[in-house]
């Protein structure tokens, strides 16, 4: 009987693909955020509402990633900016392939921030390296305070927290101290934004920070 | 999560590692799985033997290890394993930690009965 020591990482094609992805980014001055989240918790909405104040500043593209259609590119192509849609036909994330395809689709030398919507699920986004600078984790307040709790590794992974639908508080049973301190506990380097993209609340400062970041 | 291809991606990675001309059975693939990789291991268990039966590792066990969660202080240097999602050094409460293990998703060993 022999053993043979392997030691090769599961997802190491994926890995390989996403470091490729990450010097491009770099090497055209693309800051890019991977935005995650549960299905309905507003991505597309606080993408609609990011372009919306930010592109006449700075030149944003986006990739969208669903599970099937392409009603959310439909609703970022109303801005005029390059958009690709990624339909996975059931795979519930995006992987790093599927977004260097899309990649190759966009002028990137016309690009400052590169926005990649994952499709809608707290579980397998996690895992999946795409490149980017950074992952940005949406809760909405319908959802609960308890959902960093329930899917810590998506918490730990991120690097921003936007707490969306902030304007429907009094009508659900959620409070955002707790929620706060729920992610913060699994991960206190997050950094916070409050958002509604019903009333516009927060969307300001959100876009404030995200235009400090891009690469000059 | 998608258990089924990362299965799949066990099998690849194992096969390659197959002397050229075995004639011998392969007993087991060993992994190592993190509590933070959010893999069902059950279900991965199940998703290899779905898969196996047409590959040269057919037979083969799948042996998981499931690695905590650990986590380095910065300011005390102690470790401290994480066992209720709250990341925090148990010596000095601080909560300045750097993940230690609990994202590994590796293929580690292949047994052979030669």
């Amino acid at each position: 009987m022999s053993r043979l020591t392997i030691e090769r990482k599961v997802l190491e094609k994926n890995d390989a693909i996403a470091d490729d992805l990450r010097k491009s980014f770099k090497g055209n001055k693309i800051f890019s955020i991977n935005l995650v989240s549960s299905p309905g918790s507003g991505k597309t909405s606080l993408v609609e509402k990011t372009i919306a104040n930010s592109s006449a500043k700075i030149k944003i593209a986006v990739i969208e990633g669903d599970v099937q259609t392409d009603l959310d590119a439909q609703r970022v192509e109303a801005f005029d900016i390059p958009v690709v849609q990624i339909v996975t036909n059931g795979g519930c994330h995006l992987e790093a392939g599927l977004v260097r395809d899309a990649y190759k689709q966009i002028d990137c030398k016309a690009v400052e921030l590169l926005i990649i919507e994952n499709v809608g699920n707290l579980v397998c986004p996690a895992g999946y390296d795409l490149g980017e600078d950074l992952k940005v984790v949406i809760v909405s307040t319908t959802e609960g305070d308890d959902k960093p709790l329930k899917y810590p590794a998506m918490f730990r992974n991120s690097g921003v927290l936007i707490i969306n639908k902030i304007d429907l508080v009094p009508y659900t049973g959620c409070s955002l101290e707790r929620l706060k301190a729920n992610a913060l506990a699994i991960n206190p380097s997050l950094k916070v934004f409050e958002t509604s993209c019903t009333t516009g609340e927060g969307i300001n400062k959100w876009c404030d920070w995200l235009e400090s970041k891009i690469i000059k | 999560m998608h258990e089924l291809s990362v299965a799949n991606e066990i099998i690849n990675i194992a096969n390659q590692y197959i002397p050229a001309g075995n004639k011998s059975d392969i007993l087991s693939v060993k992994v190592e799985i993190g509590k933070l990789s959010n893999i069902l291991t059950d279900s991965l268990e199940f998703c290899y033997e779905a898969l196996v039966g047409d590959t040269k590792l057919k037979g083969s066990k799948l042996i998981i290890e499931e690695i905590p969660v650990t986590v380095a202080c910065e300011d005390c240097g102690e470790t401290t394993i994480i066992e209720n999602v709250i990341f925090q050094c148990k010596y000095c409460e601080s909560t300045k930690v750097k993940l230690v293990t609990g994202n590994e998703l590796k293929v580690t060993e292949l047994e052979i009965n030669d």
